[in-house]
């Protein structure tokens, strides 16, 4: 398969955007995975669930604002150079 | 000005590059140290060779004063360049770091290389450890370096260069996009590792440079299975490709046992507990997924 990094870095736009456009009461506590929703278990946690909603809930605050400006380069990118 | 004389340092350059550099071995600012033996014992045997060596040409556009203290002016400055491009690369590539993953040696190298291809008679798969800080891969076989993922991954290049050649595809482009494929693919494998190892919430020393060297040994059995097709066929590039899947299956189970399961299960004993066994099936899963990715790279290479 011919991948490049060009591709790489699409998928890392396109997935982290993803994770930060993801709306929390519309879909999340839907499915229980909300964040009001999670047992506050203290010490020790291997629960893998409890450790994916906080992966999603950190991408989301620390990646908003890096998101919007590799954002906006990109699109100047692609109407500059397809 | 007499150039028989102790000349200044800039001048000596030009003649200095025809010996072996090692003789400057009071450089003060030296970006790779010399891990090896150290470097007294090899400069004895130079300083006899360089005498003979005819003047430099340009030296007599040295010699005027004007030039000289451009040189010496430049010299500083590129010195102090130097310097700071040092101190801030430190801030990105943790470039310590990785001077130890590649202090090794020819004897690390070739019993590394015998271990990736059967390790089904080592014993002993624990890293060495000196005062809380593993010791250097040249003393321990188990320690992962380097070395050898780097070299495997150009020598991967330059052979799947050789098949594309042997199949008329050849061009430099394919060769580009064969290298930027397989960084792709490494970089993908260690950040869906270093996912899962998150979510999985292991407690282990493992750091990112390591799960680089742990997915860079899989380039040895590629190299391996794609010359034994060349050699022999498809038949001698699956029988090959089979054996090396198989030992970098042992292989990274047994390295990565110790690193990521408890020490009861690390001694062979099935502790069952849910965290345990969700380590266990990790485990198992990286260690699966190196044969899959050797076939994923090199299929298209023996036809």
């Amino acid at each position: 398969m011919a991948l490049t990094m060009y591709a790489l870095i699409q998928t890392a736009i396109l997935c982290t955007n993803a994770v930060a456009v993801l709306h929390e009461e519309r879909f999340l506590s839907r499915i229980g995975w909300g964040v009001d929703q999670r047992v506050g278990g203290f010490g020790d946690d291997p629960n893998v669930k409890a450790q994916i909603l906080t992966l999603i809930r950190s991408v989301r605050t620390v990646m908003r604002v890096p998101l919007i400006l590799v954002n906006s380069v990109s699109i100047v990118l692609l109407l500059l150079f397809g | 000005m007499d150039y028989t004389a102790p000349q200044s340092g800039f001048r000596q350059h030009p003649k200095m590059r025809m010996r072996n550099t090692s003789m400057e071995g009071a450089e003060p600012s030296q970006l790779f140290d010399d891990t090896s033996v150290p470097p007294g014992a090899q400069a004895a045997g130079f300083p006899g060779q360089g005498v003979g060596a005819t003047v430099y040409p340009a030296q007599t556009l040295l010699s005027e004063p004007m030039s000289n203290l451009a040189m010496a002016y430049g010299t500083s400055l590129a010195h102090q360049s130097k310097d700071l491009v040092e101190k801030n690369l430190d801030r990105f590539l943790p470039i310590s770091k990785l001077k130890y993953y590649f202090a090794v040696d020819t004897v690390y190298v070739g019993k590394k290389l015998g271990l990736l291809v059967f390790p089904y008679m080592h014993q002993n798969w624990e890293v060495i450890y000196q005062q809380d800080t593993p010791v250097a891969p040249r003393f321990d076989i188990n320690a992962p370096d380097l070395y050898i993922p780097v070299m495997g991954f150009i020598t991967y290049i330059l052979v799947a260069g050789l098949a594309f050649g042997t199949q008329d595809r050849f061009s430099p482009e394919i060769l580009g996009m064969q290298a930027s494929s397989a960084l792709v693919w490494l970089i993908m494998e260690v950040l869906v590792v270093l996912l899962s190892l998150y979510v999985v919430t292991v407690n282990t020393d493992l750091t990112t440079i390591d799960l680089v060297a742990f997915s860079g040994y899989k380039y040895v059995g590629m190299i391996v299975g794609v010359v034994a097709g060349l050699l022999f066929g498809p038949t001698g590039y699956y029988l090959g490709l089979l054996w090396c899947s198989l030992s970098i299956f042992i292989f990274m189970i047994r390295t990565l046992r110790l690193k990521l399961l408890s020490e009861a299960a690390a001694q062979g004993t099935l502790f069952r507990g849910a965290r345990n066994q969700l380590r266990m099936y990790l485990t198992m899963s990286i260690a699966a997924a190196q044969p899959l990715f050797m076939y994923c790279m090199t299929y298209h290479l023996v036809r």
